[in-house]
């Protein structure tokens, strides 16, 4: 081996005065930094709107199919409104997985993301504030669909305080779900992973519950499965506040089934999260 | 007299392994002082990047210690990552964004108000240079402009340690001198050290107090320029033959009395001599004798890719060229 290590020399011999350790150590504030990352997401959507679109559209389309399909059947089954009863279905196709996911993906892949680990602002607001970002653009999404329902007749029944309610319910949603689609993203680095498995866990939420029909009427396995899925409790508390206004009890288990899959879902972001950094 | 504090980066026997045992760096002992300008140079895969992101806190050494800006990257990575700045390979840039949005949040994210991220992104607009484009979304810029922007981030929130990492790759010569200007500036104005690695040895010469070369995962030589440079001996004979060097023409000149040192690589031959001028003749008939046939042969004064060629084994250029 070569021996050339002297460094004998005096470096530093800029003959400028160091920088003031005390005036470099920043940090905002945890809601600074919270919007800061939530206000980049929200304007990255807004520049890449094939990201949130589709969900708009989706939503919109099963409220016009699942209503021009089972109006009668709802009507003479639930007797209750079709539009009323689909409305949350709609809501739920419209918000669940709109998640900044892929884009953190993205941010990824394009070194982005090393650049946000190399800030001073905490890991976790990483997390929380995109997840913020996905709270107002699922709150943006309902208000759409529910602003086209209310404009074709839906009225609730809670009143005024029981729709914003619900648009509230209906973000919370979006957003606690939105958990197990980081966990994806941040253990996977990979957007076609977060595009398919997530499919793969939307699907099982999505379908296996009271978004076609009401409980009564499922049967078997359908029935005992729709129990045990959190959905069928968000979609029970949504509609008590379009058919029967203030239903305590019902609305404390859509909470609760909100709350469950938000605590899950975000602590395996956390940890999928913490992962990738400890991957460096 | 230099105090542990006085060090901006201070790393000690640093060693990284990865899950497949590959053992990247393997004892990497350095110190760079506060307000300098260090470069680090090495051949491809040796450990320059990894040194990088370890140093930045994104990667956990698998042993050793670093301290940067006087905190341990281990241990206290808030208290680093709050005094650095960095351009790391590949630029990390959001595309959706325009360079001043980009800056802003970034200046912001130290903490920064508006009104003094406003000033910092005017402070860095001659790195930037974007002219009638300031206004396009990053995504639609050049390598060049990306990477400008990708500096101008690393440089936003004044930093006490600055870390480049192949900063003026893909630059062109004009924006590359006005990098290095602003390096300058800010290490006279501001003290800021800075750690940058290069393609470019004289971004290396010009730019770094110190140079560091990286080989094999340890640090096989540090110096000023000028005195790695000197180290090789007064002159540097270089020798092009027709075909490969052989292994036995080194040996032949080896046995020259004025010859500090000999290193063959392809058709290339480096001989260190004490005085050029008396031993290019010498040279010329050990090889002849030896029956190396000889393309051409001068002399010169060395430089630092003869300090990495005698290093690592390969010539610098070749290395920027594979990289």
């Amino acid at each position: 081996m070569t021996t050339l290590v002297s460094a004998t020399d005096a470096p530093g011999t800029a003959g400028a005065t160091a920088v003031s350790a005390a005036s470099r150590a920043l940090r905002p504030t945890l809601g600074a930094e919270l919007w800061l990352v939530a206000s980049r997401a929200i304007k990255v959507a807004l520049r890449n709107p094939e990201a949130v679109i589709p969900n708009l559209f989706i939503g919109l389309f099963f409220f016009a199919v699942n209503v021009g399909s089972m109006q009668h059947t709802i009507a003479k089954t639930a007797h209750i409104d079709a539009k009323a009863f689909e409305l949350p279905v709609a809501i739920m196709f419209a918000v669940t997985g709109t998640s900044r996911a892929t884009q953190a993906v993205v941010d990824i892949a394009g070194g982005y993301f090393d650049r946000l680990l190399m800030t001073p602002i905490r890991r976790t607001s990483l997390l929380f504030g995109m997840l913020l970002a996905d709270f107002l653009i699922a709150l943006g999404l309902a208000v759409c669909v529910s602003g086209l329902a209310v404009a074709l007749g839906v009225r609730f029944a809670s009143g005024i305080g029981g729709f914003l309610l619900f648009l509230v319910l209906a973000s919370a949603w979006s957003t606690a779900y939105s958990g197990f689609v980081y966990a994806l993203a941040f253990a996977s680095g990979s957007p076609e992973t977060v595009n398919s498995a997530g499919f793969m866990i939307f699907f099982p939420f999505a379908f296996l519950t009271t978004a076609f029909l009401p409980r009564n009427l499922l049967a078997g396995w359908m029935s005992a499965i729709a129990e045990y899925n959190p959905v069928t409790y968000f979609l029970s508390a949504l509609r008590s506040l379009i058919v029967e206004g203030w239903h305590t009890s019902t609305l404390l288990g859509g909470l609760a089934s909100i709350a469950g899959v938000g605590v899950v879902g975000f602590l395996l972001a956390l940890k999928t999260l913490a992962g990738r950094i400890n991957k460096g | 007299m230099t105090t542990p504090d006085s060090y901006a980066v201070q790393v000690e026997d640093l060693r990284k392994s990865y899950d497949d045992d590959t053992e990247v760096l393997r004892g990497l002992s350095l110190q760079v002082e506060r307000g300098e300008i260090y470069g680090f140079l090495g051949p491809n895969g040796a450990g320059k990047s990894t040194s990088l992101r370890i140093m930045c806190a994104l990667l956990k050494p698998t042993s050793g210690r670093v301290l940067v800006a006087g905190h341990d990257v281990v241990a206290h990575p808030f208290q680093v990552r709050a005094r650095i700045g960095a351009s790391l390979q590949n630029s990390s840039l959001d595309p959706l964004l325009t360079p001043v949005e980009f800056l802003t949040l970034q200046a912001r994210l130290y903490g920064l108000s508006k009104a003094e991220a406003a000033r910092r992104v005017e402070e860095v607009e001659d790195i930037l240079d974007l002219g009638q484009a300031a206004g396009r979304r990053i995504g639609t810029y050049s390598g060049g402009m990306m990477r400008r922007v990708d500096i101008a981030a690393a440089l936003i929130a004044r930093p006490e340690v600055v870390f480049l990492d192949e900063p003026t790759t893909g630059l062109d010569p004009d924006s590359r001198s006005r990098v290095w200007r602003k390096v300058r500036e800010l290490n006279r104005e501001h003290g800021i050290t800075f750690f940058l690695t290069t393609q470019y040895l004289e971004e290396a010469d010009q730019l770094a107090q110190r140079v560091g070369i990286l080989n094999e995962g340890r640090l096989a030589a540090e110096d000023t320029p000028s005195a790695l440079k000197s180290s090789l001996g007064t002159d540097i004979i270089i020798v092009r033959t027709h075909g490969p060097a052989e292994e036995s023409a080194s040996a032949a000149l080896r046995t020259l009395a004025g010859v500090t040192g000999v290193a063959a690589a392809g058709d290339r031959i480096s001989v260190q001599v004490d005085s050029g001028a008396e031993w290019i003749g010498p040279v010329a008939v050990a090889l002849a004798q030896h029956g190396t046939a000889v393309a051409d042969i001068a002399l010169r004064t060395p430089t630092l890719d003869d300090v990495f060629f005698r290093v690592t084994g390969s010539r610098f250029e070749q290395e920027a060229l594979t990289s």
